[in-house]
């Protein structure tokens, strides 16, 4: 189901909206290589429910850019017959959270191939799927399943956070002799405009970014709670606190060392994800600190994350669920304690 | 349409069978080769020098037969008990003992083999069947065919459907085999679908559907051969069901006795496939036990250098656990191979 259809609007002067920019990356992907390919459900005539594909398939033929039946296993399982056969697949699944019915692909062979055949086949294949809430989407449109991924060995989970991470993570994942989940928080999609490098550029994987540097207390935020952090250390900021963002942006494999250092210095930890907070992927990083940083610590390490429930499909309560800075400051405020 | 069949069981050829004597030798060589390894990694197993074994006995025509329809250009997609299929396609005979033992030099299969590596989880092959036949499409040459396997059990995986269903509206040029051998594990095929004639699903998928008698190679073979020339002239996939047995255990693990009467297995046995090739090879003169004693000899042979081969392969190091992971070691790999003694 489309909880937003608005065709993107280029404008250079105001920059790109992140679903531009994703668009534009598979632009030029599908302009340089010839062995790269864009498919799901919807992604063809369409453009995508969220119009991330949208003039594609006119510019690249059907050839290139194709509609598939209603069946994400098949999709990635089609991906990974493409990629065995030497093409560059880019799979979309339409949101994250019907992303399920495909774990068996993913748990059992996206990840595991290489592996698998000691490194006879790799699968260099990207798949990009939205996830998160915050924008009222109906039920199940709103999970944001990114630690289930970053268990899977063999397996890369990059979240970007802002239009231009967003192209030049997207064209590197591409480039990436590994598959590559590529989370695109739905609430970013055109929730900012920035100017964005034409043609093709690539971020390092494998990276964190500290996008916002500070002494009092460090926060380990990915995509959709880049934003939610930032607003939070403006706040503190007009109370002389700084905060430390650091954007993870690529899960697996994780930066440890940036995360490790950032703590160092501030001997504080907050991490912030909206997935449920048990078991998410806010745990390895806290886990991560306990083993190699806890003499460091000036206070105990705390999670801001989705409550312990799934993500509510109730519209009147539904911001409860999600961090917000209100929610970032109150655990900032514990830690400073 | 009726179950094809060519030599009945007996070793009757009924009306005219187009496949040269040459082929025929060809065909039960193969098939004979299969069976010779099949039945010695079984005795392997139990000498404690091969691990978990799923024999293929009674299932060679329908393995060889189908493989025998493939050239070096085009891929074979096996589950975990096609390995008949994948000798057939080229696998080197040390390689598939040292996957049976589950060394990691037997799991990088040749480079230039286009055999994917045996699957495990059912039915997961087929989707990436599907993907491989469509890359096919993009490169310069002719595009390849891809012929893939799945046992009756793995009709009922929901991957079978989404493999069939997306070949079929891509017209990818796929052959589907299933070899309906009655079994899976203990399950008999009367309990894992309503309708036990496989070969009607092709109808609701808009495709070919074949049913053939499994234990016939010249069936498994021309039929086989017709389905992949109809792939390779872009006239989309088929359904083939071939009719067998598992007249052997589901693995070397197995105790078929608590679930079937293992008398019917061995009715089933009298329907194996070789004897019926052998009379009619000998009826054309053109086999005889001197040639068998002869085959074996070879056969012994093949296996006992593989087995040298095999045996030479230097001990799995541990540090070989991560790698392989991604393309370079990532910081928790490299943490881990160090850890495990990686140098």
């Amino acid at each position: 189901m489309a909880a937003e259809a608005r065709a993107p609007v280029a404008d250079a002067r105001q920059g790109m909206t992140m679903v531009q920019a994703v668009n534009d990356a598979l632009a030029v992907a599908l302009g340089r290589d010839d062995r790269v390919l864009v498919f799901g459900q919807d992604v063809g005539v369409m453009g995508g429910v969220f119009r991330a594909t949208d003039g594609l398939q006119a510019r690249f033929g059907e050839g290139r850019v194709f509609d598939t039946p209603l069946a994400e296993a098949g999709i990635v399982g089609l991906g990974i017959g493409l990629a065995l056969g030497g093409m560059r697949p880019v799979a979309e699944v339409q949101f994250a959270g019907f992303l399920y019915p495909a774990l068996d692909q993913v748990l059992s062979h996206l990840g595991r191939y290489r592996h698998r055949t000691r490194g006879r086949f790799s699968l260099p294949m990207v798949v990009r799927a939205p996830y998160g809430g915050g924008v009222h989407t109906p039920e199940q449109h709103a999970d944001s399943p990114e630690g289930i991924l970053a268990q899977a060995p063999g397996v890369k989970v990059v979240v970007p956070s802002s239009p231009e991470r967003a192209k030049g993570l997207l064209l590197a994942a591409i480039d990436d002799p590994d598959p590559v989940f590529f989370l695109e928080a739905i609430k970013l999609y055109r929730s900012e405009r920035q100017a964005v490098p034409e043609g093709h550029f690539a971020f390092e994987l494998g990276r964190a970014r500290i996008v916002r540097p500070g002494d009092a207390v460090s926060l380990f935020c990915y995509g959709g709670m880049v934003e939610v952090c930032l607003k939070a250390a403006e706040v503190a900021a007009r109370e002389g606190v700084e905060l430390e963002v650091v954007d993870l942006e690529t899960l697996a494999p994780l930066d440890e060392a940036t995360v490790l250092d950032s703590v160092k210095r501030t001997g504080r930890a907050v991490i912030v994800y909206e997935a449920p907070r048990s078991g998410g992927f806010g745990a390895e990083v806290a886990a991560r600190i306990a083993e190699e940083a806890i003499y460091h610590l000036e206070a105990p390490v705390v999670r801001v994350a989705g409550w312990d429930a799934p993500y509510p499909p109730f519209t009147s309560v539904e911001h409860h669920y999600r961090p917000d800075a209100r929610r970032v400051l109150a655990a900032v405020r514990e830690v400073l304690e | 349409m009726a179950t094809v069949q060519y030599i009945s069981p007996g070793g009757e050829v009924a009306g005219e069978l187009p496949l040269t004597t040459e082929e025929l030798v060809r065909g039960y060589r193969a098939a004979a080769r299969a069976r010779f390894f099949d039945e010695r990694a079984v005795t392997l197993q139990r000498q404690g020098r091969l691990g978990v074994y799923p024999p293929f006995r009674g299932q060679e025509a329908a393995q060889v037969g189908a493989a025998l329809a493939l050239t070096e250009r085009d891929w074979l997609v096996p589950s975990y008990r096609e390995t008949a299929a994948a000798l057939t396609h080229g696998l080197p005979l040390s390689q598939v003992i040292l996957y049976w033992r589950s060394h990691p030099a037997g799991w990088r299969f040749p480079e230039g083999l286009r055999l994917l590596p045996f699957y495990v989880p059912i039915a997961t092959q087929l989707p990436h069947a599907v993907g491989l036949a469509l890359a096919g499409r993009y490169q310069a040459e002719e595009p390849w065919v891809v012929l893939a396997f799945i046992g009756d059990g793995g009709t009922s995986e929901g991957d079978f459907h989404e493999a069939l269903n997306f070949a079929a509206v891509y017209k990818a040029p796929v052959v589907f085999v299933v070899q309906n051998n009655g079994w899976a594990i203990s399950t008999p095929t009367e309990r894992q679908m309503g309708n036990v004639r496989i070969k009607d699903r092709a109808l609701g998928y808009g495709m070919a559907g074949v049913r053939v008698d499994g234990n016939d190679l010249a069936a498994t073979w021309l039929t086989a051969r017709e389905a992949v020339a109809r792939a390779r002239a872009g006239e989309g996939p088929t359904l083939i069901e071939a009719l067998t047995y598992r007249i052997a255990p589901h693995t070397t693990s197995d105790d078929p006795g608590r679930y079937r009467d293992e008398a019917e297995a061995r009715r089933h046995a009298a329907e194996e496939p070789l004897a019926r090739l052998r009379r009619v090879l000998g009826a054309r003169g053109a086999w005889d036990e001197a040639r068998e004693a002869e085959l074996e000899r070879e056969l012994e042979a093949e296996l006992q250098a593989a087995l040298a081969e095999a045996d030479a392969a230097p001990d799995a190091a541990p540090a070989e656990i991560v790698e392989h992971v991604y393309a370079e070691l990532g910081p928790d790999q490299r943490r881990a191979w160090e850890a495990l003694g990686g140098r």
